[in-house]
Parts: C-alpha cells; sequence; structure tokens
C-alpha cells in the first residue's frame, strides 16, 4: 500500500494517547491523586495532555478524507464495519478522558468509575484501530492478530513513557514507576513486533496472476494494463519505493522506536535526568511513524497484479 | 433472486477498448456527474475508469497466446467492500444484486478500495467519493429505451460479442448457459467473494484436415481414367459420413 500520513499520525497519536491515560489511571489505582490537591491538578492536567494527543490523532484523520464535511456520516454502519466501530470509540474515548480529568480538577469522587469507563473504550479504541487492518483478509501483512497486539503494546510503549517523561518533571518519586512499565511494554512491543516481521516474511501471496486472469499456465506476463497514464489503482496501493529504502526504515524504525528509546530510558531513570526521559519519548516517537509508515507500505495488495506494466 | 452480471469472452476479445470508451462516455454524460480527466493533453495524464482492458502474454515464445483481458467491478455475490463501508453509502442492490455507491453519502476514506482485490474501484478526485462501474444501472432500468437497449454501454459497444449480460440466477438466461456450457469461472476463487461477473476461458481453434477429406475412392472425375490414379487405401472418413 502507499502509506497515508494522515493514518500514520492518527494512529501514533491516539495510541501515546490512550498508553498516557491508561498510565495516569494506573497511577491513580496506585494511590496517586488520592493525597494533595496538588495530585489532583496533575491528574487533570496530564489527562489534558492525552486528549491533546488524541485530538491531534482526530485532527490528522481528516486529512485521510476526501468529504471531511460528511465525516459525521461515519458512525452509521457500526454493526458491520470497524472503521465506523471506531469512529465512535475514538470520541467516546475523548469524551471519558475530558469527563475524567474535569472531575479531577474539581477534586471530584467520581473519578474512578468514570476511570473505568475510559479503560473500556481506550480497549475498545484498541481493537477496533487495529482491526480495521486486520480484518482485510486479503491484505495478509495485516490480516493478524499481531497487528492488534503490535497497535496496543506500542501504544501502551509510547504512552507509558511519555507519563514517565511527565513525572519526571512534576513527580519524580512516580518516574520509576513508570519507566519501569514503559520498559517493559517496549520490550514487548519489540519482541511482538520481531515476531510480526518473521511472519510477514515467510507469507505466501495467496493471489497469483494466474487466479487473477483465472489462466492456469506457469508462465503468465502482462503487457499492458490498459492505459499509459497514472491511475488510482497505480497511486493508492503501492508505495513505489524500492525495496533497500523499506529494509533501511525498518532498521531505522528498530533502533528508533525500540533500542534507543530503551537506552534513554534507563540512562534517564539511572541518572534522573528528566530531559533524557522526554528525549527518550521524542525519539520513540519518531520511531512509531516510521515502524507505522513501514505497516502501511509492507502490505502487498493483491489488486496490484493487474498494474505491472505500462505498456 | 436476481444478480444482473456480465460473462466476459476472452476467445473472442481482441482488445480493441471499445467497451473502455464507451463505459467513459455513458458515464461521464450522466446525471451523477462526469468522470474526472485530469491534465488528459498534458505530460501526466490521469482518469476515472470503471472498465480496463489490459493484456497478458501467456506461454513461452513461439508457443504463447495473447489474452485481451477486460476488467470492470464483478458485483461479487460476497463483496467485501460492502460492509467495511462506514457510512453505508456502498451497498449491495436487493433486487438486482448491483453493487453501488451513493455518491451524496461517500466520505472519499477510500477504505472500500482496499477492501476489494481486484482493484475495482477508483476514487474520483474531483468530486472527492468513491466511483465504480454501475453495470449502466441507469440505462438498464431505464423504460423508455427499446427493451434491446437496455443493456450496460460495454455491452452494446462491443464488436465481438464478448460481453453478455443477464442474470446468473436464471439458469435459463444467456449468461447462466454460457457459464455452464463453456466452462465459466469467477477471479480470485480464494477470497471467496463470489464474483457474479464470470469469464469464459479460451478455446482451441482447430479445423482438422485429412487426406481422406481431400481423396475420395468414389470420386467420379477419376472413375473414367482420365485423371491420373492416386494409389487406394481402402475407403476413406468420407466414404462413412453417412
Amino acid at each position: 500500500m502507499n502509506p497515508a500520513f494522515s493514518v500514520v499520525f492518527l494512529t501514533t497519536l491516539i495510541g501515546a494517547g490512550q498508553g498516557l491515560f491508561l498510565a495516569l489511571f494506573l497511577a491513580e489505582l496506585m494511590g496517586f491523586g488520592a493525597g494533595t490537591p496538588g495530585e489532583h491538578a496533575l491528574l487533570a492536567a496530564s489527562g489534558a495532555v492525552a486528549l491533546v494527543f488524541t485530538a491531534l490523532g482526530l485532527f490528522a484523520s481528516v486529512f485521510h478524507l476526501g468529504r471531511p464535511e460528511r465525516a459525521w456520516r461515519a458512525a452509521a454502519m457500526w454493526r458491520t464495519s470497524w472503521l465506523s466501530r471506531e469512529v465512535i470509540a475514538l470520541p467516546a474515548f475523548m469524551g471519558l478522558v475530558f469527563a475524567w480529568s474535569v472531575a479531577h480538577w474539581f477534586g471530584s469522587a467520581a473519578t474512578l468509575w468514570i476511570g473505568w469507563l475510559t479503560v473500556l473504550a481506550c480497549l475498545a479504541l484498541f481493537v477496533c484501530t487495529g482491526m480495521v487492518y486486520a480484518s482485510i483478509r486479503f491484505l495478509q501483512e495485516w490480516a493478524s492478530a499481531f497487528t492488534l497486539v503490535n497497535f496496543t503494546l506500542l501504544g501502551l510503549a509510547s504512552g507509558f513513557l511519555l507519563a514517565t517523561a511527565l513525572a519526571a518533571y512534576a513527580a519524580p518519586e512516580w518516574a520509576g514507576n513508570f519507566g519501569l512499565l514503559a520498559f517493559v511494554f517496549t520490550v514487548a512491543g519489540g519482541i511482538s513486533r520481531g515476531l510480526s516481521l518473521q511472519r510477514n516474511a515467510r507469507l505466501k501471496p495467496k493471489s497469483t496472476l494466474q487466479s487473477a486472469i483465472g489462466i492456469r499456465h506457469p508462465k503468465i506476463a502482462q503487457r499492458s494494463m490498459g492505459f499509459m497514464g497514472g491511475s488510482f489503482n497505480t497511486r493508492e496501493f503501492f508505495h513505489g519505493r524500492p525495496a533497500g529504502l523499506l529494509r533501511q526504515i525498518k532498521w531505522m524504525f528498530l533502533v528508533g522506536a525500540f533500542v534507543l528509546p530503551l537506552l534513554l530510558l534507563a540512562l534517564g531513570l539511572v541518572n534522573g535526568v528528566p530531559g533524557l526521559l522526554a528525549l527518550a519519548f521524542v525519539v520513540q516517537y519518531l520511531g512509531l511513524l516510521a515502524e507505522r509508515w513501514f505497516f502501511l507500505a509492507q502490505a502487498n495488495h493483491p489488486q496490484n497484479l493487474y498494474y505491472q506494466v505500462v505498456s | 433472486m436476481t444478480q444482473l452480471a456480465l460473462v466476459i469472452d476472452l476467445n473472442v476479445c481482441v482488445g480493441c477498448h471499445a467497451c473502455v470508451t464507451s463505459c467513459k462516455q455513458w458515464n461521464t454524460s450522466g446525471s451523477a456527474g462526469p468522470l474526472v480527466d485530469d491534465q488528459p493533453y498534458g505530460a501526466d495524464p490521469t482518469g476515472t475508469f470503471f472498465n480496463r482492458v489490459q493484456t497478458f502474454e501467456v506461454g513461452e515464445f513461439p508457443n504463447t497466446q495473447t489474452v485481451h483481458f477486460p476488467k470492470s467491478c464483478l458485483h461479487c455475490e460476497d463483496p467485501p467492500c460492502v460492509p467495511v463501508c462506514p457510512t453505508g453509502a456502498s451497498y449491495k442492490r436487493q433486487e438486482d444484486g448491483i453493487v453501488l455507491v451513493d455518491y451524496d453519502k461517500c466520505i472519499g476514506c477510500k477504505y472500500c478500495s482496499w477492501a476489494c482485490p481486484y482493484g475495482a474501484r477508483e476514487i474520483d478526485e474531483e468530486r472527492k467519493v468513491m466511483t465504480k462501474c454501475t453495470l449502466c444501472v441507469d440505462r438498464i432500468t431505464d423504460t423508455k429505451l427499446p427493451v434491446a437497449e437496455r443493456k450496460p454501454a460495454c455491452v452494446l459497444a462491443c464488436p465481438t460479442n464478448a460481453r453478455l449480460f443477464g442474470d446468473v440466477h436464471d439458469p435459463d438466461s444467456v449468461v447462466s448457459q454460457a457459464i455452464r456450457e463453456r466452462a465459466g469461472y469467477a477471479l480470485m476463487p480464494e477470497w471467496n467473494t463470489r464474483p457474479a461477473n464470470h469469464y469464459l476461458p479460451r478455446r482451441r481453434t482447430e479445423i482438422p484436415v485429412h487426406a481422406e477429406d481431400l481423396v475420395r475412392v468414389d470420386n467420379p472425375l477419376k472413375i473414367d481414367g482420365s485423371q491420373p490414379e492416386p494409389p487406394h487405401h481402402g475407403a476413406g472418413r468420407e466414404d462413412f459420413a453417412t
């Protein structure tokens, strides 16, 4: 596929926002915010940060639409479409994060049950976002449980890393807890992403030129795709970059999203330098942009079988 | 239940692109608005088409066949593009099985085109909505046209009659008979989309000429002995013809 940057930003930004909220709510469950009003305000402010990330993601997604003014219609087909379910889950999650943050700001006792509802919306959003890609069965690189696991683990990793960086500035005694979980999620995300790369490298395309035109002969070559200019089919479904660049981007994201952030995180935690933790988040986020671009680009659409030779 | 579809005879398609141009002409002139043509005379022209004719070479020289392969929406009986649409703009008509896009509901998210393994959908860059073959729904249902003309533009335009149109659920229709008797097949059966459009395979065309057909033992021209008599090998095929 030809990766759309709107989708790259949408999935990475909301992933970080979701992970950050889960980190904050976990801290609340573990007793943060129970004491001073300052801690409540801190949770409210961090909730606002999570909200900003998801809002930026929503904003990015608008650029994917040809007719954004009709976007409200996208909530209609939630019975059959994972995209429609995502369109419902995202605003629901945002609304609940907003309510949770406001409740904290005013020191309300309702934060706990609002928080649990938000956790539900957050998990639903992870599932919906992953299933948008995993549910297309003939995009074999996407149609796997790895897609869901990776989206979730990588969202958790970047969200917890963001929580670590925020805590390092505002509540240093919590940076260690968040940092430990950020470490765990980044390692787990790295392992599952590595396994999915391995799976995709072994994939054998189910569709062939033979099944595409229904002629059983081992030697078939396209001589003309039927037109000499470009078309939607030649632009949307292939990234158009050489295989070498894809390999480079793969190594870039493996280093940028996993190795470097882990090093920076460990250094930042051991030496207690908040700047390093913030840098770790930024580096990982950039790495995740490359990861998501690669994820989209790697999918090989069977329609490309029909568009191989201009004339 | 009716399922309208095209059956395309690869045995007689000559790759003239008349179906492509007639499709473009009809569908760019309809009430749904023109199909975009961006820089048609520029260096990098592009445009929206519902139908394409592609060319494949099968086999290895000198034993090759050139196969012209028209491709448009297959109007799958289980269309993967329909359930993924978040707005319900993509739908399959109950009454005749045509897969259509409601241009007033489409938000142009392109998700349906990702969910079509055949690449049958093209976004219209000007109207910013997804477009696709409608089986000329505005022609075939137009009661003001003579019955013989209530067919898709591509079917009417085909000079070799390579495109048949009809109801594949009616066992007595032209298309059902063609599929049944000439081994009509569907594209990419591995995805279980059950395309309604079918393709008829190439057939080997042979005119067998036997020596017996050229020389008959009872040839009256030779009986009188004025022509040199070729050697007889007994009775030939033609002698048993009746």
